[in-house]
């Protein structure tokens, strides 16, 4: 059973994983699985059946362990990551925000759907976030609105050129 | 690759991830009227085409214990943006590196890269030798690192 085998790992876990340091029990199939399926995942009908085949273990071992870091929020998604720029348009925006105002201009600009990343960064320009919309004139309408809102200048820096191969995060670093 | 409406239908139903199911593909074209080939032929197409330039599993790396988060900008002679750019991109441990516009007088950087670690120490340590490794002492960089998360997840396209 997928539950008995997990409990199984769970009394055995990997010592090699640095995340082990946190504090973060991890199974070495876990970690097996977190670590090399980050790209070319498979493409064939049965991709979890593929994916259990390559760590001698059951589809359906394969499917409860992937729920259960997503639901433990190891995981984001199983799913594809799209080239910036490629399908509709994005940018990396900036600003300074006095401290006593981040929490709640932070909350604003978090709260468009198209803002996908939103982080506060020890920098005179202390929020950061990406912006991704279909098209540049949404862009540029959500740049002015967050402007607008906070009565403060937005610095945008689109992507100009890639020149990283992504191949995911790399957890062994 | 031009993208048809049926493409956009699919992107927007695989953008914030897979079904966790035996067939995902045959899932998702249950949902959107496609047979499971079309599915996987558009995918891979997107896939081929550098439109979906990874697929896979996606992880958090706070939840991760990789909690210390750092931007290095850094502030490259457009002569050397190309070496300094390819030499940095093909790191192991950067996760991006990406040219971005100057904006100045106040920021003068044209090269970002994320670099992630278990501590604030160990990722200036890996910059540090970096840095060294790279002989890229002559070029100014900063390094922000990242407090609060007010947000993360993938984008949406549609």
């Amino acid at each position: 059973m997928a539950v008995e085998s997990h409990i199984a790992e769970l009394l055995h876990p990997p010592v090699e994983f640095p995340g082990q340091d946190a504090g973060i029990p991890l199974t070495l199939l876990e970690r097996r699985l977190l670590n090399e399926f980050q790209h070319d995942f498979p493409l064939s009908p049965t991709p979890f059946a593929e994916i259990a085949q390559r760590l001698d273990t059951s589809e359906e071992q394969v499917l409860y362990l992937l729920e259960s870091l997503q639901e433990r929020g190891f995981i984001s998604r199983v799913g594809p990551v799209f080239k910036p720029r490629r399908i509709g348009t994005s940018t990396l925006a900036a600003m300074a925000v006095p401290a006593e105002h981040l929490e709640s201009i932070a909350a604003y600009i978090s709260a468009y759907d198209e803002v996908n990343h939103n982080y506060e960064r020890d920098h005179q320009l202390n929020l950061w976030f990406v912006i991704t919309t279909p098209d540049q004139e949404r862009l540029e309408q959500v740049l002015a609105e967050i402007e607008n809102y906070s009565g403060l200048p937005v610095m945008s820096l689109p992507l100009v050129r890639s020149f990283h191969i992504d191949l995911g995060f790399p957890l062994w670093c | 690759m031009v993208l048809t409406e049926k493409d956009y239908q699919l992107i927007a139903s695989i953008q914030d991830g897979l079904p966790l199911v035996s067939h995902p593909y045959a899932e998702i074209g249950r949902q959107l009227g496609m047979g499971e080939g079309e599915v996987i032929c558009r995918i891979s197409e997107m896939r081929k085409k550098g439109i979906i330039k990874r697929m896979g599993v996606v992880v958090r790396h706070r939840e991760l214990g990789y909690t210390a988060n750092a931007m290095v900008v850094w502030d490259v002679p457009d002569e050397r943006l190309d070496e300094v750019g390819a030499l940095l991109g093909s790191r192991r441990c950067i996760t991006l590196c990406y040219q971005r516009p100057r904006r100045l007088p106040e920021w003068p950087y044209n090269l970002f890269c994320m670099i992630h670690g278990l501590s604030r120490s160990a990722v200036l340590a890996s910059i540090e030798q970096m840095v060294s490794e790279l002989e890229l002492e002559e070029i100014n960089h900063q390094v922000l690192f990242s407090g609060r998360r007010f947000k993360q997840r993938g984008g949406h396209y549609r």
